[in-house]
């Protein structure tokens, strides 16, 4: 069997285990969240051993390409870290690594029900976007050894702040009483770019056939709806997209309804945000920032270009560090810090998708 | 009167810088601007820019909003005048928000912790309650035990019938943030040192070629102190495919006459001499060069010699009456699908080849494209073997040249901000109270403590350890 094969299982896994967490949140009942979990744990194992098999694959290319090099070396060149693909794919793994740890830490499983849902759209994104699958041979600028660290504590960062973002939502959800809000209006909103933002990506896919995978968003972004060549086209995008945010406006507050009928507290979804931010930002700083400059220095011959992949990971954290300061030195606490985590995340996006598929810059290939 | 007013302005000048509400508005402005920079190709011609500007503004506003922008700074932001204020006022604010706080810091970690009242640990975030049926010696020496093994250094307090034990772990993490800020800073000073002192350059040199100057992009010349020469440029690939996988290049540094290094330049893998650092940047051929090739020709069971030929030079092959010429050359040769038919697909040297035509004892014989990248094509029917080594002197390096005299500051400053987070995230300062005290016959265990973060694992701790103590107590009952 493929790793392939075994991705696409992973991935049906967890797209029904966010169903099942959701049926879960609706009904409360103790074996559908056990179903929930052990579905996602399936999921979990299945991804890790599609990850080893991609690894070893890798591994023996790498030997037959470059048979000089030592054991450890090949295995840190052949690390499945490589291109857009890998890199979400190691996303998700994190992610619901993340996840598993704060279920069981915190004996709650709610939270299933705002994560499973960023796996399952991460996912759907690398099927939508056409990101290439193919094991890609190693570039000379990826060939070093901090690839494997930079790459690793990056992305366990982000999974961590992946979990504040979905924790945050959560609160947002929960702790708006009315529609009238402006958190409320916001989390609705945001819900629906997110929502839209796939459906377009969705319709590209099925629309526009191209030889290359990569060049679907790269020049058909949103060709087909918001950017197609007829104007009736984009009108109907337009309205259709304005009538989805609002029945998301209109009925969000049934949302809340069944999230205060569960056990979790607000308070607790508060405490995990900071918790997982607390935890990804150290993460992110060292792995992300500090040794992407010492590496970009070794390889490029500067620590710091202001290249817009390095720009958009210090915009993002600044937006952590605006988190930690404004909630311990300020003492800002519920609607306003959980948006700032909001924020910090749709950065990470922007760092991560944005970038590469739509800006320029050194980073290209991941 | 008039020192009065110049006390209160300077004191309101510093608890501006001081204050968070400055903090949280410059990183949100910082955060901000820095978004245009990335939008805004930097440094690059204008016309790309204009064209970019014009999706949004129309064609003929873009040129009036790209002068408008370029006033602003937009085109080369992150060193604009107002981008570097932004940044000296972060700077500030880190250094002035530090030194406002780091005295009640310290005077908080150099406070001796002292026994507490029983109502007043009562009051703590962490409380326990445990009943342990012994006397008073043994449950002190077990509790001791336990908190030893756990890394506190126990003070103790006497009074009647009951004793207190107290301590606290980990004080020097409330440091932790200084040290951050410090790196931060230690950061901002490496990029100044290597502003001011050092010089960010590139060099072109062909295979064989020398220089002992580098230039800037701002066109200055600046010498090295020193020769460097490229002796040979390579870009290898894949087997099967056009991806490179490595790109190379062999200098040598001449000093005084002398050849001082000899080593080769890889991505990833830069050389430095005397400060100066070469990185492998890029390549590209020289226009209208004519290179010398190198092959090598092996007599089938014979020695191999290398020799070195122009194009249409003749070679023989040793001990035999074959003789060859080079005929054609291609740097990157294919063969088209349908017709069958040789030609080049780039001007790169992606898939080099040479054309042979050989000659045996005068009569033509088979001949043919010879490629670089696959040896097996060079292999005649008797066995004899005509390498490809290098089409030589028609390709150039490219290397960037720097010198930053600041970047041991930067590393070490990232060393400095990795352990500071390190202890700002993952240590924490606890405390704990702990009072004995007699009940007929056992103990009241009463426990309070305080924690500067994550608090969930200091209580998962206190609870272990509590269970270790009265299990513990009770094996010994058994006994």
């Amino acid at each position: 069997m493929s790793d392939n094969i075994l991705f696409s299982i992973a991935g049906l896994s967890y797209l029904l285990a966010m169903i099942v967490y959701m049926g879960y949140l609706a009904f409360r009942k103790e074996g559908i969240g056990v179903a929930a979990t052990t579905i996602t744990i399936f999921g979990f194992i299945t991804q890790s051993i599609a990850l080893l098999m991609r690894w070893i694959d890798s591994y023996h290319y790498w030997v037959e390409t470059t048979p000089a090099t030592t054991f450890i070396i090949s295995l840190f060149r052949s690390t499945p870290l490589r291109n857009l693909y890998e890199s979400l794919i190691f996303f998700v793994w994190c992610l619901i690594l993340a996840h598993l740890i704060i279920e069981f830490r915190y004996k709650s499983r709610s939270l299933g029900a705002f994560v499973t849902p960023i796996a399952a759209l991460t996912l759907a994104f690398i099927e939508l976007s056409g990101t290439t699958k193919e094991v890609p041979a190693l570039i000379p600028a990826l060939q070093s050894n901090w690839l494997l660290f930079h790459v690793l504590l990056s992305f366990l960062g982000y999974a961590a702040f992946g979990v504040a973002f979905g924790a945050a939502v959560a609160y947002l959800v929960m702790v708006t009483e009315s529609r009238g809000e402006m958190t409320y209006i916001f989390w609705s909103i945001l819900v629906g770019i997110f929502l839209i933002i796939l459906i377009a990506l969705g319709i590209d896919f099925l629309s526009i056939s191209v030889t290359r995978p990569e060049e679907l968003i790269r020049n058909y972004f949103l060709k087909s709806t918001f950017r197609s060549s007829s104007g009736g086209i984009v009108a109907m995008s337009w309205v259709f997209s304005l009538a989805l945010i609002f029945a998301i406006w209109r009925y969000g507050l049934q949302l809340k309804g069944i999230l205060a009928r569960l056990r979790i507290s607000a308070e607790t979804l508060d405490e995990i945000t900071y918790k997982t931010i607390a935890f990804g930002f150290p993460l992110f700083t060292v792995g992300g920032l500090l040794m992407g400059a010492i590496w970009a220095h070794q390889a490029w011959g500067r620590y710091w270009g202001w290249d817009p992949k390095e720009t958009w990971s210090l915009i993002t954290w600044f937006v952590y560090a605006l988190y930690l300061h404004s909630r311990f030195v300020a003492g800002w606490r519920g609607k306003k810090v959980a948006i700032i985590a909001i924020a910090g995340f749709i950065s990470i996006i922007f760092t991560y998708l944005g970038v590469n598929l739509l800006l320029s810059g050194l980073h290209a290939y991941s | 009167m008039e020192d009065k007013e110049r006390i209160s302005i300077s004191d309101k000048v510093w608890s501006f810088f001081a204050s968070v509400k400055l903090t949280i508005a410059v990183l949100i402005v910082l955060a901000l601007t820095s978004i245009i920079g990335t939008i805004i190709e930097q440094s690059a011609d204008p016309s790309s820019n204009i064209r970019l500007l014009a999706k949004f503004f129309g064609d003929s506003l873009a040129p009036t909003v790209y002068n408008i922008f370029l006033r602003l700074g937009f085109m080369d932001m992150y060193h604009s005048w107002w981008f570097i204020l932004l940044l000296v006022l972060f700077c500030t604010n880190l250094i002035v928000c530090s030194l406002e706080r780091l005295p009640k810091t310290l005077k908080l970690i150099n406070t001796p912790l002292k026994p507490l009242q029983k109502n007043v640990i009562n009051t703590l975030p962490l409380r326990k309650e445990l009943l342990v049926n012994a006397d008073l010696k043994t449950v002190r020496n077990e509790v001791l035990n336990n908190l030893t093994m756990a890394g506190f250094r126990i003070s103790e307090s006497a009074e009647g019938d009951s004793i207190q034990l107290y301590s606290q772990k980990g004080k020097y993490s409330r440091l932790g943030l200084y040290v951050v800020h410090l790196s931060i800073l230690l950061i901002f000073i490496g990029a100044i040192i290597g502003a001011l002192f050092g010089f960010d350059g590139f060099l072109n040199l062909p295979e064989g070629g020398s220089s002992d100057v580098a230039y800037t992009r701002e066109g200055r010349t600046i010498p090295l102190g020193f020769t460097i020469k490229c002796n040979w440029y390579d870009t290898k690939y894949y087997p099967w495919s056009d991806t490179p996988q490595e790109f190379q290049s062999e200098v040598v540094i001449i000093e005084g006459g002398r050849e001082v290094l000899k080593k080769s330049i890889k991505v990833n893998h830069p050389i430095t001499y005397k400060g100066i650092t070469f990185y492998q940047s890029s390549y590209g051929m020289v226009p209208e060069a004519e290179g010398e090739f190198h092959i090598k020709v092996t007599p089938n069971g014979g020695e191999g010699k290398i020799l070195h030929l122009k194009l249409g030079d003749t070679f023989e092959i040793p001990g035999t009456k074959i003789k060859g010429a080079i005929v054609n050359f291609s740097p990157a040769l294919t063969r088209d699908l349908h017709t069958g038919m040789f030609y080049t697909y780039t001007e790169q040297m992606v898939n080099p080849a040479i054309a042979i035509r050989l000659t045996d004892a005068g009569k033509e014989t088979l001949g043919g494209w010879i490629l670089r990248r696959y040896p097996e094509t060079g292999i005649l029917p008797e066995g004899h073997k005509i390498d490809f080594i290098d089409y030589w002197g028609v390709e150039y390096t490219g290397l960037q040249v720097s010198r930053d005299p600041g970047v041991w500051l930067i590393y070490l400053a990232c060393a400095i901000m990795s352990i500071g987070l390190y202890i700002a995230f993952f240590i924490s300062h606890r405390k704990i109270w702990i009072i004995l005290r007699s009940e007929k016959n056992s103990v009241r265990i009463s426990l309070g403590g305080s924690v500067s973060k994550n608090r969930i694992s200091f209580e998962r701790d206190i609870e272990k350890m509590l269970s270790k103590v009265s299990q513990t107590i009770k094996g010994r009952g058994k006994k």
